[in-house]
């Protein structure tokens, strides 16, 4: 992956990205056990797979949602970031 | 150098995965310390195939918390007569390594580590500009002018080591003693019966045991998925590179943390040369331009004369990252499973003490004390063990 496709500024290199993350939908605080919060403050996904991230163009400050292959580096789709909140396709609640 | 087995035998006492250094180090001194020689060390590709052969080979002991000075110190401790151990040349060379400080904050965080490691008995000193001067003739002490160098943290027992040959007087020396080195063999799944380790499939066919150590670096998470455990373990790639051999002219370790760099030079004369992690996610070992660019441009602030020296060879390993740049290690709730992993950016000077510990809390099944600090549960509890102070640059 040497380009990414950015959902405002189009073709752009890399270099011009910071990496946020893994998109994570927490539990609910108010009802969660203890357990499930440490586990969801601290503990990733570390195994390869098709992930949803979060990904910034620095020089424009602008936050969008990649889905990438991260045992290829393969980019297979780019969302706007209020795609979070009306539900990614595929993504566990 | 090793005996090929041909088959896998029905089953063994200890099951470790991952034919490393810290692997192989647990089966040496599980048969040599512990008795324990009905072992089998698994390998999907071939000896210290992995980060054990793609560190930079820096020893040191001058980290920040105490769990991890005292840690690291009986690392250091053991280094020292491994050779003669093993009856191999390991290259092991006391160098001393320079920590440099270009900031006031970074001055203050040297400082705050030198008392820690003096405390217990690590020998580090927070040296000024002039003492930096002396000890490395040939350094810009301006980096350029832009990020002049105001002391550093100065570690006298820095060493660098023939990384491959750590794992193959590890694998030797557990050979000689019984230990059955099975490469090309991947693991693909872990038995469990009632929360109990009973098993390993494999591809070249399925195993009894009831203790499994898991010692594979940046594959930790996909084995932890065959038992269903979950920790903060994140994978970043982290890349090296290494130049022309060049006329003997540094002696010392170099770190600056600001600048983003380490280096030293070999016995060979190539300066071995490393930075931060990859900024993102990725389970691939392929090298970049962009790497080679920023971490060269770097070393021409410290050291402008080498502008005309040849980078000879770029590679990857993949770094099993922690949230608080400590490993997790010790016994987890899968009964006879047993984990080393965590070892991010920091693991190669650690082998001989985790084979120690790790040894220790596979034969009696409780952590060694000496890990009490690196154990799984310690993020349930918050109470995590703080070193990304003593990374040895900010990644």
């Amino acid at each position: 992956m040497k380009i990414i496709v950015c959902p405002l500024n189009g073709p752009r290199p890399v270099s011009e990205f910071a990496y946020g993350g893994e998109v994570r939908l927490g539990p609910d605080p108010d009802t969660c056990t203890d357990a499930e919060w440490s586990s969801h403050v601290f503990d990733r996904s570390g195994s390869p797979g098709v992930k949803y991230e979060w990904w910034c163009h620095i020089a424009s400050g602008f936050w969008f949602i990649l889905s990438r292959d991260t045992a290829r580096d393969v980019v297979l789709g780019s969302f706007p970031a209020e795609a979070v909140r009306h539900g990614l396709p595929g993504a566990v609640p | 150098m090793f005996a090929h087995h041909d088959s896998l035998k029905p089953g063994y006492d200890v099951v470790i995965i991952g034919a490393g250094g810290h692997g192989l180090a647990c089966a040496y001194y599980l048969a040599r310390d512990h008795g324990i020689r009905n072992v089998a060390v698994l390998e999907k590709g071939y000896i210290g195939g992995g980060n054990t052969g793609r560190n930079t080979t820096i020893i040191r002991s001058n980290y920040l918390t105490p769990e991890g000075v005292k840690f690291y110190d009986e690392s250091v401790r053991l280094w020292q007569d491994l050779g003669e151990d093993f009856d191999l040349n390991l290259f092991y060379s006391t160098r001393g390594h320079y920590t440099l400080a270009h900031t006031d904050s970074a001055m203050r965080t040297m400082r705050w580590r030198a008392e820690v490691n003096k405390h217990f008995g690590v020998r580090s000193e927070a040296v000024d500009a002039a003492f930096v001067k002396r000890g490395i003739p040939s350094i810009d002490m301006t980096c350029g002018g832009h990020a002049p160098i105001l002391g550093a943290l100065f570690h006298e027992p820095g060493a660098i080591a023939r990384h491959d040959a750590v794992a193959w007087g590890y694998g030797r020396g557990a050979d000689r003693r019984g230990v059955e080195i099975h490469q090309q063999t991947e693991v693909t799944g872990i038995r469990l019966q009632g929360g109990k380790v009973v098993g390993v499939d494999t591809t070249r066919g399925s195993i009894a045991t009831s203790r499994v150590l898991c010692a594979v670096a940046g594959y930790t998470p996909r084995v932890l998925d065959m038992v269903d455990l979950h920790t903060p373990i994140y994978i970043h790639p982290l890349q090296a590179m290494v130049s022309e051999p060049v006329k003997p002219w540094l002696d010392p370790i170099i770190v600056s943390g600001s600048l983003h760099v380490y280096v030293s030079q070999t016995a060979r004369g190539e300066l071995v040369m490393g930075a931060s992690l990859d900024p993102y996610e990725l389970h691939q070992t392929r090298s970049t331009l962009d790497f080679v660019e920023g971490l060269s441009s770097h070393m021409l602030d410290m050291f402008p004369f080498l502008s005309e020296v040849k980078v000879n060879r770029q590679w990857a390993g993949l770094s099993d990252m922690t949230p608080d740049f400590a490993p997790i290690m010790g016994v987890t709730p899968v009964e006879g499973f047993f984990l080393d992993a965590g070892w991010g950016t920091w693991g190669f000077k650690a082998t001989p003490v985790c084979g120690k510990t790790m040894s220790h809390t596979v034969a009696t099944g409780r952590n060694h004390p000496l890990i009490e600090g690196f154990t799984m549960d310690r993020f349930a509890r918050y109470q995590l063990t703080g070193e990304k102070g003593a990374a040895s640059v900010g990644h």
